[in-house]
């Protein structure tokens, strides 16, 4: 299968020239598939913001190029420009950049700079305000009088508005309550379902990257030395450590059993897999 | 792109007059403006000229630092140079082109108003190079102490200012942050007239005020919290103190100054 958004070589050099110089990604190979889920991890500075800023044509390449649909998105403005609108964007903490009188004319924010006819803005703003799980009340009102949690619905909305191919969320739950959390990865989850849009997540929630995620991708001093699924990932409990991440909580429960010298496997990333795994071993205890 | 602006920036440092107090440094600047606007002919801004090479040679600074500072004032530099030498009369006509013309006496202040900016951006530019921030206005607090007698807020102003001072750059990152949040949603900051630049703006400013506006509460809850109630009975951790050094470097300005007023005086070339 051909990837739908790809780097070759990519490099990025911070302050170059200066005694603050920093390479902030290092000869970077990455390659996205129609209708992936992706989770990216690494610890803070690592490079994953640097990384994702430059899948959307928002940082310009030090060195290497930036491939989507096999065309270099910096070959001139247009391309640069409507690889913006083909690869969206939320950044951390976006309920900041909300700025409009009513929650849908900041929805309808990036359908309007894309020339879209007003019927068709419309459309999805409510479509996307739905994904979001934004009611249709809610959008009539000020984006300065909603919750916090709210807020980032309707900044997560914004981008999705755009209907991009590929959806980039920077840690899309930090600083939300487990409820909020969960239903903003399930709203996530929905939208990839139903437009089979492929997705990119940051999270430091090891957790949520084992249950979504189709393949991890580790980021760590601005280059990439693991990937693949959670299960392949998270077998790598020392490296991780190592790099300042770690193994989902679970697995860390299950490592230590074994080490203990119970008779489970320590490849457990899920609630699900967990449950099976101690009800295997309390039937063969019985048994 | 926003992070090159040099502005007030401080580079850190252990040279003389990085560790001489900043009253003296305030002073000491105050000294050579004067004697910067009481320069005339070439004798005198020679003297500046080599006291402010010494100043930026002892400070270890870097011109390449100084040189980056002067980019903003570009326009300035070349409006009063040009003005200067198109309405400046007097001495013998060079060119005449219809109502303008350029004497000898217009290329002679073109050229010396020109020095005489640069040489001044450069000494302001060497104080707030070698002074943190918080030395600065410390030492501007300390300085304008006898005023509180008339009833100036002085603390109060004091620590606007430095609260100003301290939030430029965090201002300057969110700035940037949020450009690159509404860029990702096509917003478009370079192209198209001027009044579509203006609006342009509003996705940029609407969030960067709001955002202000949040920090200075959670930073006067955050104060509040930590028992601030201004100046009254408020002591420092660190005690500005003058040593020889200082009052070294106060003879050598006053004299510097009282030089330039009586050369210009008497050999004005």
């Amino acid at each position: 299968m051909e990837p739908i958004l790809e780097t070759k070589g990519l490099s990025c050099v911070y302050s170059k020239g200066t005694p603050f110089e920093h390479k902030a990604l290092i000869d970077v190979d990455f390659k996205v598939y129609p209708g992936e889920y992706i989770g990216i991890i690494g610890h803070t500075g690592s490079g994953k913001s640097t990384l994702i800023q430059h899948l959307n044509g928002l940082l310009k390449p030090t060195g290497g190029k930036v491939l989507l649909h096999g065309q270099d998105i910096w070959v001139n403005a247009k391309e640069t420009r409507k690889a913006r609108f083909k690869v969206g964007l939320v950044f951390q903490y976006p309920e900041y950049q909300l700025f409009e009188e009513t929650v849908y004319k900041d929805i309808s924010f990036g359908p309007k700079n894309m020339k879209l006819p007003p019927d068709e803005i419309d459309r999805r703003v409510h479509q996307s305000a739905y994904f979001a799980g934004l009611t249709d009340d809610q959008l009539q009102k000020s984006p300065f009088e909603l919750s916090g949690g709210q807020k980032r619905r309707v900044a997560i909305a914004g981008v999705i508005a755009m209907e991009p191919e590929v959806l980039i969320l920077d840690e899309p739950t930090a600083g939300l309550d487990p409820i909020g959390r969960e239903s903003i990865m399930q709203n996530i989850r929905n939208y990839h379902d139903a437009k089979n849009a492929t997705i990119i997540i940051v999270s430091h929630s090891m957790e949520d990257m084992a249950r979504v995620a189709d393949r991890i991708v580790v980021v760590n001093d601005g280059r990439l030395p693991l990937e693949g699924s959670p299960s392949e990932v998270f077998r790598h409990g020392e490296a991780l450590r190592s790099m300042g991440l770690s193994t989902p909580q679970l697995t860390q429960v299950f490592e230590l059993l074994k080490a203990r010298g119970l008779d489970v496997d320590d490849n457990i990333y899920t609630m699900e897999e967990a449950k099976a795994a101690l009800l295997a071993l309390s039937e063969r205890r019985n048994g | 792109m926003l992070k090159d602006i040099t502005l007030g920036q401080f580079f850190p440092g252990h040279s003389f007059i990085h560790k001489l107090d900043p009253r003296t440094k305030l002073i000491c600047v105050v000294l050579y403006i004067v004697a910067l606007f009481n320069a005339v002919g070439l004798l005198t801004y020679g003297l500046m000229f080599l006291v402010l090479t010494l100043c930026v040679s002892i400070s270890k600074v870097g011109v390449k630092a100084l040189v980056r500072g002067m980019k903003p004032v570009i326009v300035i530099l070349v409006f009063t140079g040009l003005l200067n030498l198109f309405y400046t009369t007097g001495g013998t006509v060079l060119v005449s082109l219809g109502i303008l013309t350029i004497t000898t006496e217009g290329v002679k202040h073109a050229f010396f108003m020109i020095i005489r900016i640069l040489m001044l951006i450069s000494g302001t530019f060497l104080l707030t190079y070698t002074t943190s921030p918080i030395a600065l206005t410390d030492g501007l607090e300390l300085l304008l102490n006898p005023l509180k007698k008339v009833k100036v807020p002085v603390h109060d102003l004091a620590m606007m200012m430095s609260i100003a001072l301290r939030f430029i750059p965090t201002l300057i990152e969110e700035t940037d942050k949020i450009m690159s949040a509404q860029k990702a949603r096509g917003a478009d900051f370079e192209n198209g007239s001027l009044l579509e630049k203006a609006k342009a703006m509003v996705p940029l400013l609407v969030p960067l005020f709001v955002s202000a506006f949040r920090r200075a509460d959670e930073l006067a809850t955050a104060m509040e919290c930590r028992c601030y109630h201004g100046g009254e009975g408020r002591t420092r951790l660190k005690k500005l103190s003058f040593h020889t050094g200082d009052i070294i470097a106060l003879i050598f300005f006053v004299a510097l100054t009282v030089a330039v007023i009586v050369l210009g005086r008497f050999f004005a070339l």
